[in-house]
């Protein structure tokens, strides 16, 4: 699974982009993000404020109940600021 | 028609090349965003806008799909910069162009509204103080929430 960070997520956790392998009980949005919380200190405190993070899979916006899987692209960011 | 790009746009020539040709075209609607020298009382010295290029091109392509549903438009246009950028610089550019204005005006608001919360970029801003990463505002969801479709039969 190919993990992408953006804005500050990417300043916090130091990466830009990573591929994990998550044990198999992960298989959702929300899954993932615990996951990645237990990681170390960088992730726990990127992940702290939930409500301040979206999420999108294959690039779509999805939600903390939407599935995922090895193949998939996860991109993990703040809300977004363009225009 | 969308443009993600680093390079500035000319206004007067992307808008001629929209609507050239096309004499059904009776209102056109445009929105230019700049960048401005002040943020919450600092000065900004200058911002980055960071995208993730693969969804962006993505989500703008849908925003305006759901514009050309939703209105009777004859062309639209939505060019968005990324990287450095300084006051006074060009950040986006939003056009839609219809045989009224009603619709070329509607369409318009809605394509940045919906652009403003929905297309993935971040700005980073540069002031005196260090750089800070721009928050969204409570305020461009509730214009965007607007637009959402109403399902008719829902209770009030």
């Amino acid at each position: 699974m190919k993990l992408l960070y953006f804005a500050w997520l990417k300043t916090k956790t130091g990466l830009s982009e990573e591929d994990v392998s998550p044990p198999e009980n992960v298989a959702t949005v929300g899954e993932l993000l615990t996951w990645l919380e237990g990681r170390g200190p960088e992730f726990a405190d990127a992940l702290s404020d939930r409500d301040a993070i979206r999420v999108a899979v294959n690039q779509a916006f999805a939600k903390n109940s939407d599935p995922i899987g090895p193949n998939d692209e996860v991109a993990l960011f703040p809300p977004v600021t363009g225009g | 028609m969308i443009r993600v790009q680093e390079q500035d746009f000319d206004i007067g020539k992307e808008l001629a090349a929209l609507t050239g040709g096309n004499t059904a075209i009776g209102g056109l609607a445009v929105f230019v965003g700049l960048v401005r020298d002040i943020a919450g009382g600092s000065d900004i010295q200058a911002m980055t806008l960071e995208h993730y290029p693969a969804m962006t091109e993505k989500m703008l392509a849908e925003i305006e799909a759901e514009a050309r549903e939703r209105w009777p438009l004859e062309a639209s246009l939505i060019i968005h910069r990324y990287g450095r950028l300084e006051p006074g610089d060009q950040i986006v550019l939003v056009a839609a162009a219809s045989a009224h204005r009603d619709a070329a005006f509607e369409a318009c608001q809605f394509l940045m509204d919906w652009l403003k919360t929905k297309a993935p970029f971040w700005k980073l801003e540069e002031t005196d103080a260090g750089a800070q990463w721009v928050d969204a505002r409570s305020s461009d969801d509730a214009a965007a929430a607007r637009w959402v479709k109403q399902d008719p039969d829902a209770a009030e």
